[in-house]
């Protein structure tokens, strides 16, 4: 589509929207959010991007195939799932690391609680979420937009 | 052909270069593939360690928990019948894999062949051994699998591949019954476990769901073993190869059956329901196929329909309780054994040798190919039950066995007799004729076969002999176990040639008198049975063709009546359907809501429903692609608004972000279609908005059904407690969705990886390359 409006609004967009799709990725364990929403965020942004500047530069801008980045994803999301598994759990069960606890303070960090800020398998896996999300809809979009 | 009979020619002819010359230095790959025979052998040799503690009464048993939540275990048990059967199996499995080395020499495809003849013992040898309904049935379905890629080896030819294509589906659809009947067993049984099941027959037999057990676990065996009316795949799927044959007849596949009515007969039998049902369909299956089988020419054929007469058999004697019949059952399982796949690897040799398999063109072989004929005769007097051949005893016994049936001896005694007089007949059409008399002309001058062709047909009629001559070597190791394991009681067999001048003597002369004076007068005979058949208004082939040619024809019916290929009428019929569906549910189960009190409403909430109904209309009525789908874009922003308003803000921004993306990708689909035609007849549309309308009422009212419904909040307070606890998670929501249900959200993401997926490709698939 061209205009120049478009066009010079897209660019600050974008990176606007990118940045808030991995806030909305890594707050969503405790508040609205998470890797479904993050990912639809990143792929609308994208969408813009691609409705401003067409499929190509949309593919420069990606530097990689859309189906590549849903299937890194699924592979991700894949290895979370299994990480459990190998640690002798049902797989899909969520493992945990407490980064910065321990000063027995009752503290605040995070909802570890006096453990402090958690880190998991889970998180991994909401990453594989947004990844796949991110993927399979620019995969559609580019593809709409290229064949239709 | 197979129907016509006479002139069959060979197809094999595969491997003559090679090793159909008399001498023909064996070459380095034949010797490499004769090296396959060795596993089965050494598997026949580790089976036969196990006999000293069988013969004692043992019973080996090996289990792998698999599913023990359901009971299905990986479990196997060697007793006395399982360990005869993979004696067979192992055992014949090494002949005809050293055989198959000779006989398809050179063939490009001869790497495949073992590979599904291992895969096919593997899978027989599991199930005979397998101790748990479900182990065996999984192996029953391997077998299916493995016979039909077996059957249909020479897959350039039409005929085999429908022969491959009818033995799964028919073999299939009996497993299918099968599982229900197995599974069905062991919810009556309370156990899965084979060994217990057997020990509870009584219960069994009393519950009411014994006649469904029964007919569905015969429907199984009955079309696996090739049982009429169920028989006519089996003559059929003698398309494969000689040795593929040999081995599918003799010790696999459709003796599977047989197993099956084995070693479930302690759990099962004793009813008038088993007892009837197998000796009628035994004994009718046993005298049409031996009429059957000295009505064709094609040597390899006439076997064929043997193999028939035999389950039939089987399956007649194991209808019976007394230990003599049973000890007949198991004592012909291994006589057929034996004859059977040394007659199918000769025909194979003759086939090979001389190009032809008529009977009407092969006589007097025996002085070009001495070894061959003295294997076809030593096995034909086998199955003709000729003493001192262990096939004497097998008759003898089966004449025994008859007469000590309570209900029905002299219907069970003439049907033995008659099949036996017509085996007497056969045995001399297929392997004696053909060797003997004058020399005949054939498309090929015969020749002795290769050492690895003669030696398994040599072995297997010279073990037919040896314990003929010397029954005590399988009566206590083999067949006392067996029967034991059949009856699930200890039982006494005796195996001997003389037994005095009895009843089954006298039966036995009449037999050979009978069989002679058949073999004298069978060309007339088959002359008068070939006309008898073309009177047969149908036969189970072309009832087969008849049948499938009618699956077809619905398929393609329903398929153009609910898949035109056009968008709309598809989309209607799917939206027709959930509305009926969801309806006469909520109408059957009485769940119809009752009409809610209007609630007071504020004015934001009053706004958001003007604005999904104003979107709502505007999208019915535009004439305009672009507003329709803003407007319906608009639908859904109101509806995220209502998850706002109520408190759901992870579904409210999910339902934002799909409804924006949903306007953008429909935007770019759509702007490429035509305008829309809202002058289309009014008829029509006046159908579309009553749909529109009834789907709607029908969400709605199950809204309403759902909302009116008590909550069960326990799952929540679940959910609600443990969040932060376990999951260290405050967002209830999506905790569940990447910590509790993470595999459920596992699935999901696969689904939409690999429906991009199917997108990319479908689009690029219906466009031509671009330039980029």
């Amino acid at each position: 589509m061209n205009s120049l409006i478009l066009n010079a609004a897209t660019r600050v967009l974008v990176a606007l929207m990118l940045l808030f799709s991995v806030y909305m990725l890594l707050r969503g364990h405790n508040d609205p959010g998470g890797g479904f929403i993050g990912g639809l965020i990143a792929a609308i942004g994208f969408a813009l991007y691609t409705i401003a500047h067409g499929t190509d530069a949309t593919r420069r801008a990606l530097r990689t195939d859309p189906r590549a980045i849903a299937m890194v994803g699924l592979g991700i999301a894949t290895v979370a799932g299994i990480w459990s598994a190998l640690a002798g759990e049902p797989a899909f069960t969520g493992q945990w690391w407490f980064v910065g606890g321990g000063d027995g303070d009752g503290g605040d960090g995070g909802d570890g609680g006096d453990k402090g800020v958690p880190l998991g398998s889970v998180l991994l896996f909401d990453i594989g979420v947004y990844l796949v999300v991110v993927g399979a809809v620019l995969t559609l979009v580019l593809t709409f937009e290229d064949g239709a | 052909m197979y129907r016509a009979g006479g002139g069959a020619e060979s197809q094999e002819d595969a491997g003559e270069t090679n090793a159909g010359r008399p001498g023909a230095a064996l070459g380095a790959l034949g010797a490499l593939s004769a090296l396959s025979a060795v596993p089965p052998a050494a598997l026949a040799f580790g089976f036969a360690t196990c006999l000293p503690a069988v013969m004692a009464g043992d019973v080996i048993r090996l289990s792998y928990g698999w599913v023990p939540s359901l009971g299905i275990d990986l479990a196997f048990l060697i007793d006395g019948l399982s360990l005869t059967f993979a004696l067979l199996i192992s055992g014949i499995g090494a002949i005809v894999a050293l055989y198959s080395s000779a006989y398809l020499a050179g063939h490009p495809q001869l790497g495949r062949l073992y590979f599904y003849l291992t895969l096919f013992m593997v899978a027989m040898l599991g199930l005979v051994l397998a101790d748990n309904l479900i182990t065996l049935f999984v192996f029953w379905e391997l077998t299916t699998v493995a016979s039909y890629l077996l059957i249909g080896f020479d897959h350039t030819s039409a005929a085999a591949r429908r022969s491959a294509l009818q033995a799964l589906l028919l073999t299939g659809a009996g497993g299918l019954a099968l599982l229900a009947g197995l599974i069905l067993l062991g919810t009556v049984a309370g156990s899965f476990e084979i060994s217990e099941i057997v020990e509870r027959g009584d219960v069994v037999r009393g519950n009411d769901l014994y006649l469904p057990v029964l007919v569905l676990v015969l429907l199984g065996a009955f079309t696996k073993s090739a049982q009429f009316p169920f028989h006519f795949w089996l003559p059929n799927a003698m398309a494969a190869p000689a040795p593929v044959s040999a081995y599918l007849h003799s010790a696999t596949m459709v003796k599977a059956g047989i197993y099956l009515l084995a070693r479930l007969h302690p759990a099962l039998s004793g009813t008038d329901a088993w007892i009837w049902t197998l000796t009628v369909a035994g004994a009718v299956t046993a005298v049409v196929a031996s009429v059957l089988a000295l009505r064709q020419t094609d040597l390899k054929l006439a076997l064929a329909y043997t193999t028939v007469m035999a389950l039939g058999t089987l399956t007649m004697f194991l209808g019976a309780e007394a230990t003599v019949a049973v000890a007949a059952a198991v004592t012909f399982l291994i006589v057929h054994s034996l004859y059977k796949a040394a007659l199918f690897l000769v025909v194979g040799i003759v086939d090979h040798a001389t190009g032809t398999r008529d009977a009407d063109r092969l006589r007097g072989l025996a002085r070009a190919m001495p070894i061959t004929a003295a294997a076809a005769a030593a096995a034909a007097l086998s199955m003709a039950g000729f003493p001192p051949f262990l096939g004497f005893i097998g008759k003898e016994l089966k004449y025994e066995g008859a007469l000590a049936i309570a209900s029905e001896p002299l219907f069970v005694a003439g049907a033995a007799v008659a099949a036996n007089v017509l085996m007497v007949a056969v045995a001399g059409v297929v392997a004696l004729r053909p060797f003997h008399g004058p020399r005949s002309s054939t498309p090929k001058a015969p020749h002795e076969a290769p050492v690895r062709m003669w030696l398994g047909p040599v072995l297997l009629a010279g073990l037919g002999l040896t314990f003929g001559l010397a029954p005590s070597l399988i009566a206590d190791s083999l067949v006392q176990p067996a029967v034991t394991a059949v009856l699930g009681r200890p039982a006494a067999v005796s195996l001997s040639l003389w037994h005095g001048i009895n009843l089954p003597l006298l039966l036995s002369g009449l037999t050979f008198g009978l069989g002679i004076a058949v073999y004298a007068t069978h060309r007339p005979l088959r002359q008068t049975l070939v006309r008898l058949e073309s009177y047969l208004p149908m036969s189970g082939d072309r009832a087969w063709d008849g049948v499938l040619a009618g699956v077809k024809r619905l398929a393609a019916a329903q398929t153009r009546a609910l898949q035109s290929g056009l968008l709309r009428r598809d989309l209607f019929i799917v939206f027709a359907a959930l509305t009926l569906a969801v309806g006469a549910t909520l109408l059957a189960t009485g769940a119809v809501p009752a009409v809610p009190r209007w609630p007071d409403l504020l004015v934001t909430e009053w706004a958001i429903i003007a604005l999904i109904v104003a979107g709502t209309v505007m999208t019915a009525v535009t004439p305009s692609r672009l507003a329709a789908i803003c407007a319906l874009g608009a639908v859904g922003t109101g509806i995220a608004l209502v998850f706002v308003k109520f408190g759901a803000p992870d579904v409210a921004i999910t339902q934002m972000l799909v409804e924006t993306l949903v306007v953008v990708l429909m935007a770019v689909v759509m702007l490429r279609l035509p305008g829309l035609d809202r002058d289309r007849a009014t008829p029509a549309r006046l159908k579309d908005a009553v749909l529109a309308v009834a789907v709607g009422a029908v969400v709605a009212a199950t809204l309403l059904a759902v909302l009116q419904a008590p909550v069960d909040r326990s799952v929540t307070a679940y959910f609600e407690t443990t969040s932060v606890a376990e999951a260290f998670g405050r967002n209830i929501v999506n905790v569940i969705l990447v910590d509790f249900r993470a595999l459920d959200t596992f699935g999901e993401i696969a689904v939409v990886a690999a429906a991009a997926l199917a997108v990319y490709a479908l689009l690029r698939a219906a466009t031509p390359k671009r330039a980029r």
